[in-house]
């Protein structure tokens, strides 16, 4: 293995690793953001909603949840290219969300639901209207109880987002094989993704950890 | 809309779509339960062990894996190692041995857990009785511990099944590569998407099924 020779080709295709990472960085990050405001959606509707909301929130929860998220992807790029015409980008963005919101739903509807119900009583109690006592009382709690899951949630969406590189989606996975295919070191630039991806991810992680105890509720 | 729905290109393939279920269930069983479950095993009393080696080095491996996304792992699996190596490597074995090892550092974590909620005095009381240190690993800890991860190792490996879809990225023939297969060649979008991701659902459904049973029979009686 020629060091110096990998450097200079790592040099000179320095631009589009970055421009990969940030790829790959900027879809995980948009995803989590909508995924999480939808997903919040999702749980409310199944603790709070109707009878027949529940029910239909239920199905397509359990619908996306038992779908592999390369299936998502996948019928998302080719489903969603023959109504309107959508780039990889957009579709790959929508099957991430969809992805994650299904994650965090159900996350947090499990958070919700482990709450005592003494809470809510409480909060009944010294009377707050609904609205302020899900927004001062039940959510605070919750969210940091659905924290650990978010997290792991997020570093789960990196590494999906590398399937997206199947659909056209320019991120890290795609330029290192784009990479590859000029410059003829393999072994080099996928061990190079690879520090990358893990880098990523751990950093997820252990700011999730610092995080964690950071809000974590006074005993 | 111009849109006509029409199964017909579907339910013609319909074989084709099974049998690549069938090979993405088979990979995950062997990937999965049987060598994921072993390296998962060994990983979790190493990481539980009095050598500070073997601790180490389980931990970097589930560390390494857990943080590598499985499509990267696949793609050096099968395109990068066998070229460094000089060796021709089938896709289906290259996606195995990645499942497996993917598996594995998922599982250690679950028998870790597992091994760190029994109680000390198990260990204590198989000792007690005359068995030696692996004597009480193998017949005292090492029974209830599984069952104990059981409701666990069911969730990772609906998890880890639904990741079998990936294969089909290096032409794995599975129940996603047929379904992009029939999908370019007839144009049925909505069809083939729809009726892929209800056989995964309805394959995830009947797995945690059967997990579910195996759990009740298994559980340790109160």
């Amino acid at each position: 293995m020629d060091l110096t020779r990998f450097f200079t080709d790592l040099y000179t295709a320095r631009w589009p690793l970055l421009e990969g990472v940030g790829m790959t960085l900027v879809i995980s990050f948009i995803a989590i953001v909508l995924g999480t405001l939808l997903g919040i959606g999702v749980a409310l509707s199944l603790v709070y909603g109707g009878k027949a909301q529940r029910f239909a929130v239920r199905a397509l929860l359990e619908y996306v949840r038992g779908t592999p998220v390369f299936v998502l992807i996948l019928a998302c790029y080719y489903l969603l290219s023959t109504i309107i015409q959508l780039t990889p980008f957009q579709a790959g963005l929508i099957a991430l969300t969809v992805f994650c919101s299904s994650h965090v739903g159900e996350n947090l509807r499990g958070a919700l639901l482990a709450l005592p119900k003494g809470q809510t009583e409480a909060a009944k109690a010294i009377g707050l209207t609904f609205r302020q006592s899900f927004i001062y009382v039940l959510a605070p709690q919750a969210l940091r109880q659905a924290l650990p899951a978010w997290i792991n949630t997020a570093a789960e969406l990196v590494k999906a987002s590398t399937l997206l590189a199947v659909i056209g989606v320019v991120e890290l996975m795609l330029t290192t094989r784009q990479i590859i295919a000029i410059k003829p070191r393999p072994l080099e630039f996928y061990f190079m993704a690879g520090v990358i991806y893990f880098l990523i991810c751990f950093s997820i992680e252990r700011l999730g950890r610092r995080i964690e105890r950071r809000v974590a509720l006074p005993s | 809309m111009g849109y006509q729905l029409n199964f017909a290109p579907v339910w013609r393939d319909f074989d084709l779509l099974l049998s690549g279920l069938a090979l993405g269930i088979g990979m995950a069983l062997i990937a999965v339960l049987l060598v994921g479950n072993l390296i998962g095993l060994a990983a979790a009393f190493a990481m539980t062990s009095k050598s500070a080696v073997l601790r180490r080095i389980a931990g970097v491996y589930v560390t390494i894996i857990r943080n590598l996304p499985i499509y990267f792992l696949m793609l050096v699996a099968f395109f990068v190692l066998p070229q460094q190596l000089g060796i021709r490597i089938d896709k289906v074995h290259a996606f195995v041995g990645t499942l497996s090892i993917y598996a594995g550092a998922y599982l250690t974590e679950v028998y870790r857990g597992a091994l760190l909620a029994l109680p000390k005095g198990l260990r204590e009381a198989g000792l007690a009785i005359g068995l030696t240190e692996s004597q009480t690993r193998l017949w005292v800890i090492l029974p209830v511990m599984v069952r104990n991860a059981l409701p666990a190792l069911s969730n990772n490996f609906i998890s880890l099944f639904k990741d079998t879809s990936v294969a089909a990225a290096i032409a794995v023939p599975e129940l996603t590569f047929y379904a992009r297969q029939i999908n370019n060649n007839t144009f049925r979008v909505i069809e083939v998407w729809s009726v892929c991701s209800l056989m995964y659902v309805a394959a995830c459904y009947l797995i945690a099924a059967g997990l579910r049973y195996a759990e009740r029979r298994l559980a340790i009686p109160h």
